[in-house]
This record gives C-alpha cells, structure tokens and sequence, in this order.
C-alpha cells in the first residue's frame, strides 16, 4: 500500500493542487480561509510523499506529457529541490494559519487566490529542469509577489510594490537575455544538456553576467538591494514573511544550481570571489542599517539583506574548494527562511496588538505577548548562529569552510556581523522587557496567530539537532557536485 | 535499556521541565509554582547524589547526541563535573527558598522562577559538558537566559545594565566560538581528555594554538570577570539579589572559571600549555585581576558593588591556580570553585536582607546593624573573613593550597599577592564588620519593612545561616574523607599523575 | 542580415535599459521595460534562423509567444500599479521616504 502511495506523481500534485486551490479560493471567497488551510496542508503531505519517493528510489524524473525535452518541460527533484520543496511546505503552513486571522474578511478572498498561486509557482520552479522553465515560474512569482506587496494600500506600500516590480521585470530581463544567448550558442535550454555542450566562449561570459547580473537582482545582493526594505516592509506582515522567507530563496536556488551545472566548471575563481566580497559587504551593511533602523519591520527587512550576504559567501567559500560550505548554503538558507519567517509574524503581531511598531516604545511586551517574545527571540537567536539552533549550525559550518581556507576577512566579517546581528536583535528584545512612556491601546490577539510565530521559530531551533539526517537528504543526487568532487 | 546513558540526560530535564511548566502557569498560582520548582530542585539534586554514588562504584554515565556529521554532543558525568553540579544544585536548593521570601508580592514572578531555572538548565550542562562544543552551547544558552533575570525589573537603568551585559558575553561568546571551530579544524575533534588532546597537532601550528588559546581564555574570562573583561559584573548588581547571589556568585562567574579549568586541563593539558608559553601570563593577568578588583572594592559604598568587584578578584584565585602548574596549586584553584561560591552567596544573601528588611544599600547606612540582625550579620561575619582567608573557614583552606602550590611551582611572587590581596580583602571587609557591629544605631533605618517576628522573614533568614554553616564546615572538617578539599585531590591526581 | 536584427535587439535593450534608470516619470519606465523586452524578443527571434537549416527554430518563437504573454500581464499590472501611485500621491513617480 505504501509503495503505492509513494508512486503517485507527488511532483505534479505539488504543481496543480495550489493551481487548483487558487482557483476554488477565488471561486468561493467566503470560504477563502478554508480553502486554503486545506489547499497547504495537502502541499506539505505531497511533500513529504515526495520525500519518502526521493530516499527510496532516488532522483525523480517526469517528463510532463509525455513529450520529454528539449521540447517538452521535465520535471526534476533532487536532494536540494525537496529541502526547497519542503522549506516552502514548512513556512507556507504557519504564514497560512497566520494569515487565517491576520486579514480580514473583505481582504482574505483577494489574499488567498494569490497566496496559492504563489507556493504553485515556487513549486514549479523548484522542479523545473531548463532555464526556460525557470524565467516562466520567476514571472509568475514576480507578478503574484508585487500584487501580495500592494495589499497594504498605503502610499509606501503602492510605491514600494512599484519599485519592486520594476526591479524584478528588469531582473528577468536580463534573464531572459542570458537565456537567448545560451540557447543560441549552446542550442539547448535543458541544465542537464547544458552543462555537457557549454565551453568557455564569449557566449557563455555574456550569458553569464546577464544571468548573474538579473538574479542578484532579484535576490537582492548588495549593492542591488535597494528595492527590498521598503517592499518587505510596508507590505502586510504574512506578505512579508513570505518575500523574504521563499521569494528571495527562488532567485538564489536558480543562481545556484547555473553555477553548479553550467558556470562553476568553466569559470576560474576570480566572478566567484567577487560574489563572496559582495555578500560580506551585504553583511555588513544590512547589518549596520538594521540597527540603525527605528522601527521594527524595516529593521527585520535590512536583516534579510545581511543574512543573503551569508548566502553569498558561504557561496564564494564554496566555489573555491570548502565543501563544507555547501552545508552552510543549505542549512543558512533553510534557518533563514523559518527563522525570517517567524520574525516577520512577530511584527505583525505587535501591530495588531499596539498599532505601530516603533521600538523604543514596544513597553514590556515581553510581559503582554510572552509567546510573540519568545518566537521572536528563539528566531533571533537563530538569525544570530548562537547555539543551540540551525542557524549555529549554519554559521558553525562556514566558519569551518573559511578557517580551512585562511580567509582571514571573511572570518573577521563573520564575527562582526554576529556582533552586530546580536546587537540589533538584543535592541528589540531588551526594549521589550523594559517600560516605556508612551502607553498604547491594545487588541487581544488571536491564539493562533502568536502561535504560529512561535512554531515557525521552534522549527528554526529545532534543525539545530537533526543536521547529519537533513544533510543526508540533501545529498541525494548529488546536486553539490562539482568537478567531480562529491561533498 | 542502559540506563546509564540517559541519566545525564534527566538531571538536564529535572531543571528544564519544571521552567516550561512555570512559564506556562498565570502569576496567581504560588502553591503549584513553589511545588513545581521543589520538585525540579530536590529531582536534580537526587540525581547528582546517585550519580555521585554510581561513580564511584565504576559507573560510567554518558549521553551523545547526533549533532553535526563528525561531532557530537556530549553529558558525561566526571568527577569535576560532579563536583560542580553538586555546588550548583545545592546552592540552587537555598536560593530557590531565598527567591521565594525575596520576591513575595514583586510582579512578573512566574517569568523570574522560569528563566531561573533555565539558567540551573545551562549550569548543569556546562558542568556535566563532555566536550568543547556541549559545552559552547550550553554556556552560551546561560548567557541568554540569564539576560531576562538582569533586566527583570523592567526600567531603562537594567534595560542599560542588560546591555552591558549582553556586550560583553557575546562579544566573549564569538571569540570562544571562533576559538573553538579553529581548533576544531586543527584536531577534528572536541572531546576533554585529562591531560588534553592537542598532541597530534604539529609544529607548524604554534601561532594557531596560541591563538586559540588567547581566545578560549578572553571568551571564557568575560564571564569568570578576568581584568579587562570583568566591566559588566558590578553593573549587573541591578538585578534582585537572589540574581546576583547565584549567577554572579556561582553560575555565571563559575561557569566562566570552569570554562577555563577545562580548557586547560582537558583541552590543551596543563604540562603543554606551560610548554606553550601560555600559563605565565594567564597567570600574571589573574595576579593583576586580583589586586584590582580589591583595590576597587576599597572605594565602594555600594555594599552590593563592592561584593561584586570582591567577586572580580576572588575568581581570579581560581585561575590564578590553575595556571600555576602544579598539582597542589590545582587543588587550591579547583575547591576555591566550591569554597567562593559558598562564602560568596553567603554575603549576597545577607546584603539581600539588609536591602529588603531594613532598605540598606550602603555601607555608610549599616552603622550598628549587627545589633538589629545578629544572625544575618555573624553569617556576613563568618563569609568576610573567610574570604581574607582566616581559618578555620573555607577560604583560609584554598589560600593555604595555593601559596603552598606556588612554593612547589617555584612562584614565590604568588605568596606576595596571596599576602596582599588578604591584606586589601581585610581593608574592605574588617570596616564593614566594625560599623556594624560596633557602631550605634541610627534611629531610623532608610526602608523598615516588618517581615515577621524573627529579624527577618525565615526564607530569607535561614539559607545564609546554611551556607555560612557550610562554609564553616568545608574549612573546619577539610581533612574529612568526604569534604570538597578530597574530591579535588582526586581530580587533581588525574590530571598530573 | 538577420544578425542586424539581432544587434537591433540588443541596441534595444540597451537604450530600454538606459530609459529604466534614469527618467524619473513611472510611464516611461513602464515603457522601456515594454522596449527591453521587444529587444530580447527581436533577438531571439533573429537567431532562431539556423544556418543550414531550411526552416527556423520553432522554439524561440514558443519562447517568445511566452514572453509576449508574461509582458503583456506585467504590464498591466504595472499600469494598475502606476494609477494607484498617482492616486495617493499626485505624482506618477516613486515615492522616496526620508530615512527617518
């Protein structure tokens, strides 16, 4: 029976299950809510199915219709497509239940169709096999975010919505461009095909820095991260949690898997390094402006900025021969995403709760919301790497990567940002402990709605203690191989 | 089913289930939460004393847990470990009372009693620690939970004492972990071995192991309040006295000292560390800790500061014999861990009751107090001169191991600062007994609360006479098979024999 | 021949590029996003025509009809998008808070 079970095309379900509950939710608004609970409960079981498909038989592989590539689009799962899989299954279940009581019900039927039609696409990226493929699901993801970014129908959140969009129209532009160009000169879009034809031409540099260029764009590597704070700001906290979480995660699994299939092997070193002193100034900088930030949502959003630059690092760390940082790229971003998550829920809750979110003022918090406290110190303490949490075993890894290396500045950059991420994080907590003048009215909150924040920050704590299971999964089809060199 | 390698694993739960239930209790429910810490604390220490036993008949108890691909996390039950658990829970037992009397009637108590016993949680795994990594991990997990007891009062002076704080033990907790993966990548492995597990590492490393060192020390001398790291100590006095006298007297400051007991016991061994270069100058910085933070005490009126800079300076004893090499300035080092903690709690505990009982804060205000609190003040007594070191209490047992270590180590400048500091540790304790005993009252004190019948309410009374009782006892029946003073003599025979 | 299509294209693209960046007014922007995107549109279908081939590559022309499709919705969300921006604050440009 169980063999069965696991033979169903999961992969496909995981595609049209949230296509189909987006339509229904939209069909059906009063039952919106509903719909969609439901909707995501079934895209995490499809994932866990899927899981169990990957460790017993290895890599998955469909061919949709039939038709096969080049024409036809395939479907591929590996280690790193199901942690994508599940890390979207995970933080869409507690931004789902959150959002259940976050909006209201004339907001909830215009929330949900997009919601949905969000995990579809990010689904369908993670399991797209040609970069063709990969500019379609990043459109559908682009347009669907800027719609959830504009829900905030203030001024900021029109114009923040705006500037996203712009950003990301031109970073699949650039894309596409990079696209063409490898199509023309290597007569493929599948990676597989792909990473066998590709040589080092002028071609391929050209592809190579557009496509580089257009997704640094849209994961928001500095210096090209001017559109994020205002966006994951001003958008509704559930709308948040969901860009910073996934949506940014999207464009880096794309620049990730190029790199390791097609870029990696042809390039020397010097593009890479590049990468890597971009994510440490991103550090820095995220880190430097969080602190310096006044309220609460953009301090959270500048904190995405520095922690991509992690991204980028333990990237660049990689690429030049520490193995081990593949596991810091996959337990970094992992942590990030339930961690950020959690965070982003956590605002929310305190502007539900008090109507603003100015931190000097957040009076005691600690003693009306101990469950929002809590969530949002367990997530920074995994946003810091202080043990014991996945983002320790995030951080502990690539300080690994970088000692065996002897990169002497990206350890320095390392402990400073955990210096300075520790300092911001420890500014909103101590002011939640501590009374402030300005008292404010406040709304009781919804028991889900604080409990998901602190489940998503659990989650986060508890990948602290599973990393030799998780690391195995991951490694199934070997997605971190590299010249041969298998982690 | 071996039992053995789950009971570490209960005496973490026995203090860890209890504060999640607290958490969860509203502030009403006094009974239930008074029962529930009881429980944990009498479980914790019933699982210390079976363990103790268990040891000694050749048990071995451990617990590993899976947590990075080639490393583990480690709960082994050592005699060093043991020692300090049982200090631990036993001082957890009498400042449990002590909170309890304390804090009747303070708000946001259910919050205190959760996060204290979280913090007995983190003191615990650091004792029973089996290697460099648990132990990171659950020193730093005291770091965090030890934050909200600091900032407890909620106004924006501990908001700025929590910031303090926060700087520095995290600012000391990066350079430990980078220390620690550093040594990591040299070693591949983090496991306390007596006599340390550094042996493989070749010659080609020296700027690399010294390196590590410097930082192990700096990330653990910020909690033991090694001179400079030691500036967080007296601002945190903030906190309600049951905070100071644990944490800073036992669990927090020790666990720094134990931090670095091990570091140089079982990571590097004392014999190669010497080798090294490294133990002279640990062991100038310790002299130097200790004369400053006397001197600094002199200038205090703050009776509470000036229990916390006697604190900056007594801890540095510890160190200070430890980086002696030698096995009789260890034993001296090592039970100054359990004779400090007991003299020390006892001093914080009566500085609680003056604040509480009668609004003292000051030394200036305790003119004749001696008379209004007799047994509170022959408990100070008895802690003040222990830490000069006038037998027969505790301290004068540590003192006289430590000089006669120095003497072995060929060190005699130690003996110098060993005279010195008892000479400034009288100059800032003998005044404080002379006003109090000697001087008459004032006719009113600054904050008279009428807590009971005796001078004091008993929960507030009764745990400084014990501690004091014990402190007494561990200098009076040192040579007891089953005083502090043995055990560490075993401990130390395994380190150098 | 076809290769100045190509290189039309390009051209195309860059000056939509140039456009995005640096005019300040949300419907040019809007438009030259519409102009990169008929340039990376022209190139593929340029190079589509493979020399000894006697027919063209069909799958750049389904790449296109794919693009055609994704810029017309983004379009006219932006367009949406632009309108609102006007509405709330009379000016179709984005709106820069200070830092506060």
């Amino acid at each position: 029976m169980m063999q069965f079970v696991i033979t169903l095309p999961w992969a496909i379900l995981l595609i049209l299950f949230p296509l189909t509950g987006a339509i229904i939710s939209f069909l059906w608004p009063t039952q919106s809510n509903k719909v969609g609970l439901v909707t995501v409960s079934f895209v995490l079981i499809s994932v866990t199915f899927l899981a169990f498909s990957i460790i017993e038989h290895g890599v998955y592989h469909h061919a949709i219709g039939g038709w096969g590539s080049p024409l036809g689009i395939d479907l591929y799962a590996d280690g790193l497509s199901l942690l994508m899989l599940l890390m979207t299954a995970l933080v869409g279940l507690g931004v789902s239940v959150y959002a259940t009581g976050y909006f209201s019900a004339e907001q909830s039927p215009r929330f949900w169709p997009l919601w949905l039609f969000v995990i579809a696409a990010l689904n369908a990226l993670f399991l797209s096999a040609d970069i063709f493929n990969y500019y379609v699901t990043l459109e559908l993801i682009g347009l669907a975010a800027v719609s959830l970014t504009a829900f905030g129908k203030s001024r900021e959140a029109y114009s923040a919505a705006m500037r996203y969009l712009l950003a990301t129209l031109l970073g699949s532009l650039l894309y596409l461009l990079g696209v063409v160009l490898l199509y023309h000169g290597f007569g493929s879009v599948d990676i597989a095909t792909l990473s066998e034809r590709c040589e080092s031409t002028p071609i391929l540099w050209a592809a190579l820095t557009l496509i580089s260029a257009g997704l640094l764009l849209k994961t928001a590597l500095f210096p090209l991260h001017f559109w994020l704070p205002s966006a994951h700001a001003s958008a509704p906290a559930p709308v948040s949690a969901i860009l910073s979480a996934l949506i940014v995660k999207s464009s880096f699994y794309i620049f990730l898997r190029l790199w390791l299939t097609i870029f990696g092997p042809l390039s020397e070193g010097a593009v890479e390094n590049m990468f890597g002193l971009l994510g440490a100034i991103a550090v820095l900088w995220g880190s430097f402006q969080a602190l310096r930030q006044t309220r609460l949502k953009l301090l959270i959003a500048y904190s995405t900025v520095a922690q991509i630059g992690y991204l980028f690092l333990a990237f660049s760390l990689a690429m030049s021969g520490a193995v081990v940082a593949w596991n810091a790229v996959v337990y970094l971003a992992f942590t990030h995403a339930l961690a950020k998550s959690a965070m982003f829920l956590v605002s929310g809750n305190i502007l539900y709760f008090g109507g603003h979110d100015r931190i000097m003022n957040l009076d005691r918090i600690a003693q009306h919301l101990p469950i929002t406290t809590t969530a949002f110190a367990l997530a920074g303490v995994s946003i810091i790497g202080l043990p014991p949490s996945g983002g320790f075993i995030g951080k502990w890894f690539l300080l690994e990567a970088a000692l065996v290396q002897e990169q002497w500045g990206f350890v320095a950059i390392l402990l400073i940002g955990s210096l300075l991420t520790a300092a911001y994080i420890f500014k909103v907590v101590s002011h939640a402990f501590t009374q402030s003048s300005l008292p404010h009215d406040s709304r009781p909150i919804p028991a889900h709605m604080e409990w998901a924040a602190l489940l998503l920050a659990f989650a986060a704590i508890l990948l602290g203690f599973f990393s030799s299971s998780i690391l195995s999964v991951v490694g199934i089809g070997y997605p971190f191989e590299l010249n041969g060199v298998k982690p | 089913m071996n039992w053995d390698t789950l009971i570490p694993f209960f005496v973490i739960m026995s203090s860890f289930l209890p504060a999640l239930m607290i958490f969860a209790l509203a502030e009403e429910r006094r009974g239930l939460r008074i029962t529930l810490n009881l429980i944990g604390v009498f479980v914790t220490l019933a699982l210390v004393v079976f363990m103790f036993i268990g040891v000694y008949q050749g048990h071995h108890y451990e617990t590993r847990l899976s947590l990075l691909p080639d490393l583990d996390m480690v709960l082994r039950a050592g005699p060093l470990a043991l020692l300090f658990a049982a200090l631990s829970s036993v001082l957890w037992l009498l400042t449990t009372v002590y909170a309890i009397g304390y804090l009747e009637g303070s708000p946001h108590r259910s919050r205190f009693f959760g996060f204290f016993s979280l913090c007995i949680t983190a003191t615990i795994g650091v004792s029973f620690s089996g290697n460099l990594i648990t132990f990171l991990i659950f020193y730093e997990m005291l770091t965090l939970v030890a934050y909200p007891l600091i900032v407890h009062r909620g106004t924006e002076e501990a908001r700025l004492a929590g910031q303090t704080y926060l700087l520095y033990t995290i600012f000391g907790g990066t350079l430990l972990l980078l220390g620690t993966v550093w040594l990591y990548t040299l070693t591949g492995t983090l496991e306390f071995t007596p006599r340390g597990f550094i042996d493989d590492v070749g010659e080609e490393h020296y700027f690399a192991l010294v390196s590590i060192f410097i930082l192990l020390i700096a990330g653990f001398g910020v909690k033991a309040a090694l001179v400079p790291l030691h500036g967080w100590l007296p601002r945190a006095m903030i906190a309600p006295a049951p905070v100071s006298a644990l944490l800073h007297a036992v669990a927090v400051v020790k666990a720094g000292a134990f931090g670095i007991v091990r570091v140089i016991y079982e990571v590097f061994g004392v014999e190669k560390a010497a080798l090294l270069g490294l133990t002279q100058p640990l062991a100038v910085l310790a002299a130097i800790t200790i004369i400053y933070g006397s001197v600094m005490a002199l200038f205090q009126d703050d009776l509470k500061r000036r229990l916390a800079y006697s604190t900056v300076s007594q801890v540095s004893y510890i160190i200070l014999g430890v980086a002696i090499v030698g096995p009789i300035a260890t034993i001296g080092g090592v039970v100054h861990l359990v004779h400090q903690g007991v003299m020390k709690i006892t001093l914080f505990f009566c500085a609680g009751n003056l604040a509480e009982t009668l609004g003292i804060h000051k030394i200036s205000e305790m003119n004749g107090v001696g008379r209004r609190m007799p047994l509170t003040m022959t408990a100070f007594t008895i802690g003040a001169l222990g830490m000069i070191g006038i037998p027969p209490i505790a301290g004068f047992v540590s003192k006289w191991y430590l000089g006669l270590g120095a003497l072995e180590a060929d060190q005699e400048w130690v003996i110098l600062i060993l005279i010195g500091s008892s000479l400034l540790n009288a100059g800032y304790f003998l005044p404080i007994l002379y006003r109090a005993w000697f001087l008459p009252t004032p006719d009113k004190w600054p904050d008279e609360h009428d807590l009971g019948p005796n001078e004091t309410s008993l929960m507030l009374l009764i745990p400084p006479l014990i501690t004091a009782l014990l402190a007494l006892g561990f200098g009076l029946l040192a040579a007891s098979p089953y005083s502090p003073l043995e055990w560490v003599k075993l401990i130390s025979r395994r380190e150098f024999y | 021949m076809l290769f100045m299509y190509a290189l039309t294209g390009v051209g195309l693209f860059f000056i939509g590029l140039y456009t995005l960046i640096i005019h300040v007014n949300l419907l040019r922007k809007i438009l030259a996003l519409n102009i990169m995107g008929c340039g990376v549109f022209l190139v593929l279908i340029s190079l589509a025509m493979r020399s000894g081939y006697s027919s063209p590559d069909p799958v750049p022309h389904a790449m296109v009809i794919t693009g055609i499709v994704v810029t017309v919705s983004a379009t006219a969300l932006a367009l949406v998008l632009m309108l609102k921006v006007l509405e709330m604050t009379g000016k179709a440009e984005l709106y820069d808070e200070e830092e506060v």
